[in-house]
């Protein structure tokens, strides 16, 4: 266990201080990747060590850290979220796992399968276990992200971590991911595989694991999010956090809202105001600038009401919330420590 | 080649230079995609909506399918993971693998509507190919469980497999005119592409050839090699699995012919003149990606490529103000002495403007790349709705927005 850090002052503790393996799912569009990312770089301020995993092999992390595309190897990408000047922070390192390689380096790590793994190979069967063996694809998956967290000083020369983040596959598919081995173990009944998954699923299942569900304030990721969180629970997979994403800016009072929604804005009132504030208009009414401001006051409005429900649901899920802002330049690498330092402010990391 | 910062604003635009704003950024140089002209075409018959997850397909789909319906086609819609409300309105809830009318179609046409059920197609297929017998035993093994539900491509390929079973009926007794296809929310393009090759490939692969002939032929000059494999097997996975194993493997051969010659007629089909692929994307650099990788395969694979389609576009911000002269006049009237009762709005509505700006820059600057990388490439960009679709109207806004038909200001 990494020794407890020392809260600095202003910050809230953090929600999740046990927890070594931080799950990132949410619906497809919602940015699962951009938040995985933000929590490495925000769980790895104090110089704590973290690994951020990818699986669906889309290379989205060299993306996101503008780096070469990353082999099957912990490359370090990133430094973490600086607090404060006096503080150094930790690294973040990242690993895309892909199944074939899991494959091989798991049967030459627990079986010294170097000419037979090969042999597998050559008669397909690697490719055979990697896409069709019932969950064996995510078995290898997982167990390369629970050796990672597993990892501790006697493996000589590797390097440890203090935390672990995945980007998992998306909601729909997330217990079946984190659950295959239970899938598998059923199929496996006896032999060294059914132990293995057995002692992967004590992990997952324990409150060293916290999965993470991102969504987005529309109808149907938050919907998603319901029904993944009911999932999890019926599986026993601890559920962590809800991290609502792209939440637009708040900057127009309720009272205001309202009356964009009423089309009942004070027209002349923000003309006036507009002209004062050197904005050149034209006509008395302030054409079409004002036209605009109104229209999108407006859409802004309806959104808004939308979100506020849909806030209000996320809300009764009884997990944690937080929220991230849409950042209306997309993400970058600046971006990303934006995100991280919201997450850090309200307790994520 | 440095990279272009969105939105430059100069200070000076008041004074007579040009501006510098959205409304002088480069517009994407793309055709526009004429959605109407598309399914009005009696030659149309197919259209496929892919994509990668999340940017709206089934929306588009069913917005698609239900305008066409209304323009007088007889229309089926094939969905696969609808949101609840808008399956309910369109009277989808159950999967059972029929197509149900939708009721609420104005005009002639007809729209019907079906939720694919992946497992229970794929039963099909196998009923129909084995005998009783065999087909029982293929639907209990635990490998066959597996296929069907998760493997990789599945989903696609029995999107396939139902898209060719009702085009045949529609052939065959004019049911339907049109065939729109939703696809599952893929984890890349290749899933969707390349399922019927993966899926027959695999069925045909030396692994499944050896698992049925261990000693015969040419298998037997590899037979010591064969020996170290199903010994690691056993070692790694325990006799009982490679015992299922084979008895799939065996079971499976029978209808294996069968599956070949299937996928090869839905990839025929896919690629004849009255199927139109549309690729779906939402203006994020992501999604483009894929979508650039889908016309990509479209086009080396010979496939119709009727056009891209970008959902959520953020609304094109009105007058000539650019997002720095916003922010700044902002924070002018925020600091201002005195101030009236609605500074604090106003600044707000220029905060507002100054972000949707940055956002339509963005967007316009990332749909201009796909166009220059993709020249000829008809598109049709469709603005986010200020609320969700769930219901028939919902969706011919969806369908209105596509065809390039702009809604009345208090709609």
């Amino acid at each position: 266990m990494p020794p407890e850090e020392p809260g600095a002052p202003g910050r809230p503790t953090p929600d999740w201080p046990g927890v070594r393996l931080h799950v990132v799912t949410g619906k497809g569009g919602t940015g699962k990747s951009t938040v995985a990312a933000s929590l490495a770089l925000s769980l790895a301020s104090h110089g704590r060590n973290v690994l951020l995993c990818e699986v669906e092999g889309r290379q989205g992390i060299a993306r996101m850290f503008d780096v070469d595309p990353l082999p099957y190897a912990e490359r370090r990408i990133a430094q973490g979220l600086r607090e404060s000047a006096d503080r150094t922070p930790g690294l973040v390192h990242a690993l895309h796992i892909d199944p074939e390689s899991a494959l091989l380096e798991y049967l030459a790590m627990y079986y010294k399968l170097g000419r037979a793994g090969r042999a597998l190979d050559r008669f397909g069967v690697i490719e055979f276990a990697t896409t069709i063996a019932p969950g064996v694809r995510d078995v290898l998956l997982t167990g390369k992200v629970f050796e990672a967290v597993e990892r501790n000083a006697r493996n000589k020369g590797a390097l440890t971590y203090d935390a672990v983040v995945l980007d998992a596959p998306p909601t729909g598919r997330i217990s079946q991911f984190m659950g295959v081995s239970d899938e598998l173990a059923g199929l496996a009944k006896v032999g060294p595989v059914k132990s293995q998954s057995d002692t992967m699923m004590r992990l997952f299942r324990s409150k060293r694991t916290a999965i993470h569900l991102v969504t987005v304030l529309e109808e149907m990721p938050v919907q998603e999010t319901h029904d993944g969180i009911e999932e999890l629970r019926r599986e026993g997979l601890p559920v962590g956090g809800v991290v609502v994403n792209a939440v637009r800016p708040r900057d127009i009072g309720d009272a205001d809202l309202e009356r964009a929604r009423a089309h009942a804005l004070d027209r002349a009132a923000i003309t006036a105001d507009l002209r004062r504030g050197g904005v050149a208009l034209e006509g008395e009414d302030g054409g079409p600038l004002v036209d605009g401001l109104l229209r999108t006051a407006h859409d802004h409005a309806e959104r808004r009401a939308l979100e506020e429900a849909q806030r209000a649901l996320v809300a009764g899920f009884g997990v944690p919330v937080y929220e991230l802002p849409r950042l209306a330049g997309g993400v970058d690498l600046g971006g990303l420590y934006e995100l991280a330092a919201a997450l850090r402010e309200q307790g994520m990391a | 080649m440095s990279p272009q910062t969105p939105a430059p604003a100069t200070g000076g635009s008041g004074r007579g230079r040009p501006r510098v704003g959205p409304l002088a950024a480069r517009r994407s140089t793309a055709p526009v995609l004429d959605v109407d002209a598309l399914i009005d075409d009696p030659a149309t018959g197919i259209v496929v909506c892919c994509g990668s997850g999340g940017v709206g397909k089934t929306t588009t789909s069913a917005a698609l399918a239900l305008r066409a319906a209304e323009r007088g086609r007889k229309v089926v819609v094939l969905t696969i993971d609808p949101a609840r409300r808008l399956a309910q309105s369109m009277g989808i809830e159950q999967l059972d693998n029929t197509p149900r009318p939708v009721a609420g179609v104005a005009g002639d046409g007809g729209l019907d509507a079906m939720m694919l059920d992946m497992k229970s197609t794929f039963d099909e297929v196998v009923l129909s190919q084995a005998s009783p017998e065999k087909a029982q035993q293929i639907l209990g093994n635990p490998f066959y469980v597996a296929l069907s539900t998760s493997f990789a491509g599945t989903q696609e390929y029995m999107a396939m497999e139902k898209l060719g079973q009702i085009h045949a009926a529609a052939q065959a007794d004019g049911t339907y005119d049109l065939i729109v296809v939703d696809t599952p929310p893929s984890r890349s393009a290749l899933d969707f592409l390349d399922a019927p090759e993966r899926l027959s490939s695999f069925l045909d692969g030396r692994f499944i050839r050896l698992m049925l002939a261990p000693a015969r032929g040419p298998a037997r000059l590899m037979s010591a090699g064969l020996g170290l494999v199903t010994s690691t097997l056993t070692r790694v996975l325990g006799a009982q699995i490679l015992t299922d194993l084979q008895t799939f493997v065996a079971a499976l051969d029978t209808v294996f012919g069968g599956f070949r010659a299937r996928a090869q007629q839905t990839y025929a089909l896919l690629q004849a003149p009255g199927t139109a692929f549309l690729v779906v994307a939402a203006p994020e650099p992501d999604a483009l990606r894929e979508a650039a990788y889908f016309v990509e395969r479209l086009t080396g694979d010979a496939m119709p490529l009727a056009g891209l389609v970008v959902n959520r576009a953020s609304p094109e911000p009105p007058g000539r103000l650019s997002a720095d002269e916003a922010m700044a006049t902002a924070g002018r009237l925020r600091a201002s002495d005195p101030t009236t009762p609605t500074t604090e709005l106003t600044a707000g509505l220029l905060r507002l403007h100054a972000d949707q700006v940055r956002m339509t820059v963005r967007e316009a600057l990332l749909r201009e790349r796909f166009a220059a990388a993709h020249p000829g490439v008809a598109t049709a960009v469709v603005p986010a709705l200020a609320s969700d679709v769930h219901d028939l109207d919902g969706l011919r806004r969806v369908g209105d927005l596509l065809a390039g038909v702009v809604p009345s200001d208090d709609a």
